[in-house]
């Protein structure tokens, strides 16, 4: 049971990857993949954050009388993730409008029939 | 100064990109582009000859001493791999002037300009950092700035094939995103150096094993290696013309250096040798290279032919890494370069295809080789280099891999690699029997000659072909250099 | 859209605390948590909401959306633009030491430059990816 309760934040992270992943790969719905690819990007940033904690250490700003903080470095590198994140799921949605527009459809085999593709 | 080259060659196109994104429309932006190319060729070239000559630089951004600051670490693999991307960006540039104004929205053009060099910025950044998270920022810089271009060709199967390879894109970057933290967290660090230092002691630890399987997919869905390559074909067929171009040469390329520096300098020769993952390479190189050239045969756009073909000549350059040894890794290098001059010049030709007749299925280039005599030649000669025939560059690198497989005896891999050439012969076959023996059709008949700005780019290409085919010295040369400092050994 | 009292005067009063609070997290950034990316995001909430709101073509006529890609582009300038001063100063990239006259005073006007640069483009680019979708249509 410790095993569990322990690493209860690897969980919640494999989780939220599974979910993510089974979403884009299962759902015909383009905006539907969009959903799937950001659960799974922000199961990432959970795990980097984390990782990041230290037991019993304070946030990571200078303040006297706290000798242990936790590590600041995979915040910092999870915000460039974020940034990545929000541009990817911009420029995603953007696509998804415009293919709204020319096939008049979102869902992923009425566009494969309308392109005789497949 | 000497050092500050390896940084202006990722900053100056980064100034470049949000300045070319607010210019007027017109051929400013063009022009604009083209120096910045210009500019990170002589950076390129100026940087291998440092490196050649002075040994190992090492620039430490924002003053920050590695491993807690991000440095940029440039040896002859980095060096060769950058002035490979900013060469084909300086020839691209030239050919696109023409090609974009016909192909893209005369108000989007300046923005276009400005997502290639954004894209540039991210291939040159992957090659010059030494941070490996700093890899996945840039990694994701190109990345998007791709996908909108592909998201730019004029049929509407642009979209999907861009929403596709974002999709996928994305799931790789993530993927590699995860491999680096589970590394990070028993190692403590990001620099690869310092990594290549502190793994060897926790090398046996399952988080790091996992890490290291999560990268290795992730980078190979970059890559496009086989059977992760979906993505590929049709980003390639619907993208515009120059965007095609200066994918096909570069990003799977930066992709391909990518995974030889995390296999042979950041992981231990030791795990990576005793793993199955060369196995695994050969094993996806060898179907990479047979399946993906039986596909090319049978398309029917000679641009996803193209397309697919890269896909097989990706499966030799990993066939290459497999071997794990010293020849192969060479060959590996060898065939990166040579394969980046060969797709350019075709991917080129027919690009002038397209930019005379307006498609390039096979049924609308019939007869066009006797049109557009020039055009055709250049066909010719990539193809010819594609297959291998002595003389062209082509001929090199399957040498050189065919004597990486021999030394390890691994005959399946010898056939294979002849095979695969075979399979070559019959796919460009298909595309110059369209080209030359097809009767003309009504509307190829009014087609003339491309414009010399369109040709004397191809033909610049062209000529490089046959040149590193004749004149090994650099190539070979820089090769064995790169291998020997990626500290790779015959077993 | 029918104007509706409420919201019209509930926005107008939480607009200016919203830019206040994002300049607040811009220029707080290198004391506490904070910065440009933060910043940036709740600068351009407030503008969305005002358009939200008050419709959006009142809102491009506070910002105009050329102007946008200009401030786009300028934010990243800024940012690579620190990098390149303290090049010329002879420092290596974005080493912000140089730019004061001691280690402490040159990091901190360096971060701070940096952080507007970020501020402005995030806040630019936030607005211009909604106006793409708010406006996609309308045309």
């Amino acid at each position: 049971m410790d095993f569990f309760t322990d690493h209860y934040n690897y969980w919640v992270v494999i989780f939220l990857m599974m979910v993510g992943l089974y979403t884009v790969i299962s759902r015909g719905n383009l905006i539907k993949k969009v959903i799937g690819l950001n659960i799974f990007q922000v199961s990432v940033f959970f795990l980097y954050i984390s990782i990041g904690t230290v037991e019993g250490g304070a946030a990571p700003i200078i303040t006297e009388g706290v000798e242990l903080y936790s590590n600041p470095l995979p915040h910092v590198l999870i915000l460039t993730a974020i940034v990545v994140g929000v541009a990817t799921t911009a420029l995603a949605l953007a696509l998804v409008v415009r293919i709204k527009e020319s096939y008049d459809t979102i869902e992923e085999d009425e566009i494969h029939e309308l392109d005789h593709t497949l | 100064m000497g050092n500050n080259i390896s940084l202006l060659l990722v900053v100056v196109p980064l100034i470049a990109a949000p300045v070319v994104a607010v210019l007027p429309r017109g051929r400013l932006p063009w022009a604009v582009a083209l120096v910045v190319t210009f500019l990170c060729v002589l950076f390129a070239g100026m940087q291998l000859w440092g490196v050649l000559n002075g040994g190992m630089i090492s620039y430490e951004l924002g003053g920050w001493a590695p491993p807690w600051g991000i440095e940029y670490r440039i040896d002859a693999v980095n060096a060769f791999v950058a002035l490979i991307v900013a060469g084909i960006a300086a020839v691209t540039l030239p050919y696109a002037l023409l090609s974009v104004e016909k192909e893209i929205p005369e108000d989007q053009i300046p923005l276009f300009y400005s997502a290639l060099l954004l894209c540039l910025t991210g291939l040159l950044g992957i090659t010059q950092t030494g941070d490996i998270f700093n890899i996945f920022v840039f990694l994701e810089i190109s990345s998007l700035s791709s996908y909108a271009l592909i998201s730019l060709g004029r049929k509407r199967q642009a979209l999907t094939s861009a929403y596709q390879y974002l999709i996928m894109g994305t799931i790789g970057a993530t993927f590699f995103l995860i491999g680096v933290g589970l590394i990070y967290s028993q190692t403590g660090t990001l620099n690869m150096q310092d990594l290549t230092i502190r793994l060897p002691e926790v090398i046996h630890l399952k988080t790091v094993n996992t890490g290291f399987a999560f990268i290795m997919i992730g980078v190979a869905l970059k890559l496009a290696l086989f059977p992760l390559h979906l993505w590929l074909p049709n980003a390639y067929a619907y993208a515009p013309s120059v965007v095609t171009v200066f994918l096909a040469a570069t990003a799977t390329k930066v992709a391909v250096y990518v995974m030889l520096r995390l296999l042979f300098t950041v992981f231990p020769d030791s795990f990576v040798l005793a793993t199955h993952a060369k196995d695994l390479f050969i094993v996806a190189g060898i179907a990479g290279i047979i399946i993906a050239s039986i596909y090319a045969i049978y398309q029917r756009s000679v641009k996803r032919l193209l397309a697919y073909s890269s896909v097989a000549q990706i499966g030799y350059m990993v066939l290459g890494i497999g071997f794990a040894s010293a020849t192969g890794v060479t060959a590996a290098l060898i065939h990166l370069f040579n394969h980046a001059l060969m797709k350019g010049a075709l991917f080129m030709a027919v690009g002038a295809i397209i930019y005379r007749v307006g498609a390039c299925h096979m049924k609308d280039i019939h007869g066009l080789g006797r049109e557009m005599p020039w055009t055709f030649g250049a066909i010719i000669i990539g193809s010819m280099s594609l297959v291998g025939v002595p003389g062209t560059a082509g001929f090199i690198s399957k040498w050189y891999l065919v004597s990486a497989a021999l030394e390890q005896g691994a005959w399946i891999s010898v056939a294979v690699i002849l095979f695969g050439s075979l399979l070559a012969v019959v796919y460009v076959g298909k595309v110059v029997e369209a080209l030359y023996f097809k009767p003309v059709t009504e509307s190829g008949r009014s087609a003339t000659e491309a414009p010399l700005l369109l040709l004397a780019p191809t033909w610049v290409l062209v000529f490089a072909n046959i040149y590193f085919g004749l004149d090994t010295e650099l190539t070979v040369g820089v090769a064995e250099k790169a291998t020997a400092i990626l500290g790779v050994v015959n077993p | 859209m029918k104007p509706n009292l409420i919201l019209h005067v509930v926005s107008k009063f939480l607009i200016p605390l919203i830019i206040l609070f994002a300049l607040y997290v811009q220029f707080h950034g290198d004391f506490g948590p904070g910065g440009g990316f933060q910043a940036g995001v709740i600068f351009s909430a407030a503008l969305i909401l005002y358009a939200l709101v008050f419709g959006l073509d009142a809102a491009e006529k506070i910002i105009p959306s050329h102007l946008l890609r200009i401030l786009a582009s300028l934010g990243l300038l800024i940012y690579a633009g620190v990098g390149v001063v303290a090049l010329l100063l002879g420092a290596n990239y974005l080493d912000y030491t140089v730019l004061g006259s001691n280690q402490i005073a040159g990091q901190h006007l360096g971060i701070l430059l940096v952080e507007l640069g970020v501020g402005i483009t995030v806040a630019a680019v936030m607005l211009i990816i909604y106006f793409a979708f708010a406006g996609r249509g309308r045309e």
